[in-house]
């Protein structure tokens, strides 16, 4: 099989790459890139390559070319081509709770909204505290799975917070990272021994930052919202505060931290001080925490209940800050699906989260590039190699000879959000009806186009 | 001039012109009360139902009252708040009672914006008796009917609300109230019981009770939850009591006009002496009274309310 | 210039067209009067007599017949206002709820003659509300009613005793009647529909 890229400006943020050129896909694998692999196919037709230096490659590549057929050319002028978009956080529900999501419906919603590959975190039930949890998900993953799917493996047992799993096993069985998402790991000093253990297999840990004493039982950020709706409130302080002693942990042990999504001001310097001291720190924000603010609730709306939650909007430009200066590394959806009679409770009672896998790129595009916070491949990197380097998967990056994931998206096509269309199961998003700039055309995973729109 | 909402869900939705509407129809409502035959045909053929999810003697029995003296058909179902977890869901709760086609539905509920979430399920009128800490607004209604009644008008007075501000939908709902007819508001407690910003809501904030009740023309005391105790927000009932609590002497420095006002049911000894709940300026039971009229009026507006479809 | 002349002309002439006067100020003084001796004379004196007007323009009407009828018999006839919108039919079906008075009546009706006061007498229903108002407020020893303007098209069997004028009317005609305790001026006017 093989599928030539036509005309689609190409951007690579590892190699510095933004040009537009050909792509001739093979095997799975990018074969060529070039602005002539185009002239090579239509040889016949007498295009030659302005650039001598190139035109030699060119005749070379008219040669070998002119003898095989191109099964598919997919136009891609006026499109950007990219890494294929990796998104570090996710929860596809699979095993356990088959009726928010599976790994099949998740890995297409990843597909749908341009990801070639998702980590899924371990909250699953069964937690992926084992190997044969971690290789049920591998095994569903290459049988039904649209995307790659990486798993990460729990750093305690059962993610209870009391006993450290076995983190060399489920790094032999292809764990990516140890993370208790969800679940912060309240022992200090249990904490710290993670980091260590975690270190000898330069697995990085991903800490979602909470302290459970001052959440309470909060659902809401503490400010103007939760005051005047009566929810209990989060405070900042809850998230910053483990930020600081997960930073002080990895001074200690020099172990790699990541930090899961972001959302208080504090938070984010607390992260920009720690990498100006050389700490190995690296964090995410997601959608929701740069698009939307604690108003977002007003209403009693439970697809804006997430934890963190949403805070406020000087939160909201420190995140966008923290994106800008670099200290927010990852851009990271924290997908999260719930059915839809669990979210139409009352706020209390309903369960955190949202999904974010299908609206993510077009988000980043409408909130961060567009209004000038980030440039485009900036903002790419953070989908793309920044996730990869800090995960070391051979990802993020198009290179002749790399994995040929790559996303297809238009920069510019408006699109309404209809949470009725996605290809989750669920249908909790905050962004309903939002009109969004940027829309996935192509999502082509191992060189087979897994989405088109 | 009337109410056109269906829903009667927060003070802070009201119009100073819908407030006053409210008051001055609950006042023609009171007189009902005072008759040998406590009852108009208004709502007849009219099904009310009080829906409680939390305990709640006062809150229900004014709304059952009030809508058998408007002869309203009141059915009063009541849940324990436990069983929400467990059983029926409240938007399956709230369908069941769609199918039975009632009019009106009061619902007293621990979660926050319940009332708002079965509005949004039920084509009936839903009146707010009480969600988690959010807002009580048949309860400010009346609190600023009786401040009213007895002082002759509302904008221009000054109020104190003292206790738990962060947990009471009374203060809550009472601020937004007050604010919208002219009235000054301060909220005074502990420091951990005052939630943050709410000083955006336009009232000013103290954590001396002195200094707090001085120059006001109404001191409103909020029942102290005892379960707070051990959530860390005072250290016990004895201090509690030496700071916040309303005697007699602290009375001293206050107007010798000052009017005492309290949702119920009290404490004695605790937030409020005996001596002052019991005393000439106590407004407790005048409030009790008054909660009747006031929802008779809002039972009598919203039945009129356009019904959603 | 000629045309707005024009246009004033044409106006009073609408004017003229659509509203017709009735009874002028003297004409319900008159009728007042009239009304308040049919009063005594049914009633053999003033003996247990109270008043009870209608919200608004019935209770102006009733000070109005104490009045005269303290010129005629020297008696100081109690005056109540009755609100009759809590026992209105069609409550609930109008949309919006009519504002809610006060019933204001200071005095006991048990065992009173009772004479009713409003302004105009039409379908009948705001009398048969007063009427099971009056009935939960006491038991009066007899109701009787009297009405500035009897304009017909009952709709349930209820006779006023005492009538101002009566008025044949078309249901598509309005009567409006004017007083100056709420009007600034007294006058009975039909309005074409």
């Amino acid at each position: 099989m093989r599928i030539l890229i036509a005309g689609g400006r190409v951007i690579d943020p590892a190699s510095g790459v933004d040009e537009v050129v050909d792509l001739l896909i093979e095997d799975g694998r990018i074969v060529r890139i070039g602005k002539d692999v185009r002239g090579a196919r239509s040889g016949v037709q007498g295009a030659e390559p302005p650039d001598a230096s190139k035109g030699r490659r060119s005749k070379a590549a008219k040669n070998s070319e002119s003898a095989i057929n191109v099964d598919r050319v997919m136009d891609a002028a006026g499109l950007v081509v990219c890494p294929g978009l990796i998104d570090m956080h996710v929860h596809l529900r699979q095993p356990g709770r088959e009726d928010k999501e599976t790994i099949a419906t998740g890995t297409l919603a990843a597909a749908r909204g341009g990801f070639t590959a998702v980590c899924c975190m371990p909250n699953t039930d069964p937690v992926n505290d084992t190997r044969s949890v971690t290789e049920f998900i591998l095994d569903t993953a290459k049988r039904e799975g649209a995307v790659h799917v990486y798993p990460v493996g729990a750093i305690t047992k059962g993610l209870r917070g009391e006993e450290l799993a076995e983190i060399g096993e489920l790094f032999e069985s292809g764990c990516v990272a140890v993370s208790d998402d969800g679940r912060p790991v309240m022992n200090a000093e249990l904490m710290r021994r993670a980091m260590e253990y975690a270190g000898m297999f330069d697995l990085p840990v991903i800490s979602h930052c909470e302290d459970l004493h001052l959440s309470g039982n909060g659902v809401v950020h503490e400010g103007i919202v939760s005051t005047e709706l009566g929810l209990h409130g989060v405070p900042s302080a809850s998230e910053a505060a483990m930020v600081a002693r997960d930073i002080l942990l990895a001074e200690l042990t020099g172990a790699r931290l990541h930090i899961a999504h972001v959302s208080a001001a504090e938070s984010v310097r607390l992260i920009r001080e720690a990498k100006a001291r050389g700490v190995q720190v690296s964090c995410e924000a997601t959608p929701h925490h740069f698009a939307l603010t604690e108003e977002a609730v007003r209403g009693f709306n439970t697809n804006a209940k997430m934890n963190p939650p949403l805070r406020s909007e000087s939160d909201r430009q420190a995140i966008l800050a923290g994106l800008r200066d670099g200290t927010i590394d990852v851009i990271a959806t924290d997908h999260a699906p719930h059915t839809a009679q669990e979210k139409e409770q009352e706020f209390d009672v309903a369960p955190f989260g949202v999904i974010g896998s299908e609206t993510a790129l077009a988000l980043t595009l409408s909130t961060l590039v567009a209004s000038g916070v980030l440039p485009l491949n900036q903002a790419i990197a953070k989908l793309t190699s920044e996730p990869a380097r800090i995960l070391k998967l051979p990802k993020g990056r198009i290179a002749e000879g790399a994995d040929a994931d790559l996303t297809i998206f238009d920069p510019d096509r408006d699109w309404t959000v209809d949470a009725f269309g996605f290809a989750s199961k669920s249908r909790n998003t905050p962004f309903h009806g939002w009109e969004l700039k940027g829309g996935t055309v192509a999502t082509i995973v191992a060189g087979k186009v897994v989405w088109e729109a | 001039m009337g109410l056109t909402r269906k829903d009667l869900l927060r003070m802070q939705e009201l119009t100073a012109d819908e407030i006053r509407l409210i008051l001055d129809t609950a006042e023609s409502m009171k007189q009902v009360a005072g008759r040998d035959i406590k009852k108009v045909p208004a709502l007849r053929g009219k099904t009310l139902i009080n829906l409680f999810y939390e305990a709640s003697t006062r809150t229900r029995m004014s709304f059952e009252i009030a809508g058998k003296w408007l002869s309203a058909d009141v059915i009063n179902v009541s849940t324990s708040s436990s069983s929400v977890a467990k059983g029926e869901s409240l938007k399956d709760t709230g369908l069941t009672l769609q199918a039975m086609h009632p009019d009106i539905v009061v619902l007293r509920h621990p979660a926050s914006g319940a009332a708002e979430f079965l509005a949004k399920q039920l084509a009936a009128s839903v009146i707010n008796a009480g969600d988690g800490a959010h807002e009580h607004p048949t309860q400010a209604l009346l609190d600023l009917f009786t401040i009213r009644e007895k002082k002759g008008r509302l904008e221009g007075l000054k109020a104190a609300i003292v206790g738990d501000i962060a947990h009471s939908r009374v203060a809550r709902s009472n601020i937004h109230g007050m604010r919208k007819v002219g009235m000054e508001v301060r909220v005074a407690g502990p420091r951990t019981m005052l939630p943050c910003f709410i000083d955006r809501l336009g009232v000013e904030v103290f954590t001396d009770l002195e200094r707090a009740i001085a120059d006001v023309d109404i001191i409103m005391m909020l029942r102290l939850q005892i379960e707070r105790q051990q959530a860390g927000l005072f250290p016990s009932l004895r201090e509690y009591s030496r700071l916040f609590g309303l005697t007699l002497p602290r009375l001293k420095g206050a107007k010798s006009d000052v009017l005492i006002m309290h949702p119920g049911p009290i404490n004695r000894g605790v937030e409020i002496a005996p001596e002052v709940a019991d005393g000439p300026y106590s407004l407790i039971l005048n409030q009790v009274e008054n909660g009747v009229a006031v929802r008779m009026a809002l039972l009598y507006l919203l039945a009129g309310a356009p019904q959603a479809g | 210039m000629v045309r707005g002349f024009f246009y004033a002309l044409n106006l009073m002439a609408a004017e003229l067209n659509e509203k017709a006067q009735i009874l002028d100020q003297a004409g319900i003084q008159r009728a007042v009067t009239r009304i308040a001796h049919e009063i005594v004379e049914r009633n053999k004196g003033t003996s247990d007599l109270v008043l009870i007007g209608l919200r608004s323009r019935g209770v102006d009407l009733a000070r109005r017949i104490a009045k005269e009828l303290k010129i005629i018999d020297g008696a100081d006839i109690p005056v109540g206002t009755l609100d009759v919108t809590l026992y209105r039919d069609d409550l609930g079906r109008v949309g919006v709820q009519p504002v809610v008075r006060k019933t204001e009546i200071s005095f006991s009706i048990n065992e009173k003659r009772v004479v009713l006061v409003d302004d105009v007498l039409y379908t009948g229903r705001t009398i048969r509300a007063a009427l099971d108002s009056l009935i939960d407020l006491g038991r009066p020893r007899l109701i009787q009613l009297a009405v500035l303007v009897d304009r017909g098209h009952r709709e349930l069997p209820i006779r006023a005793d005492y009538v101002g004028k009566n008025v044949p009317t078309s249901r598509q005609e309005q009567v409006q009647v004017l007083l100056t305790e709420e009007d600034g001026v007294d006058g009975v006017l039909m309005v074409k529909g």
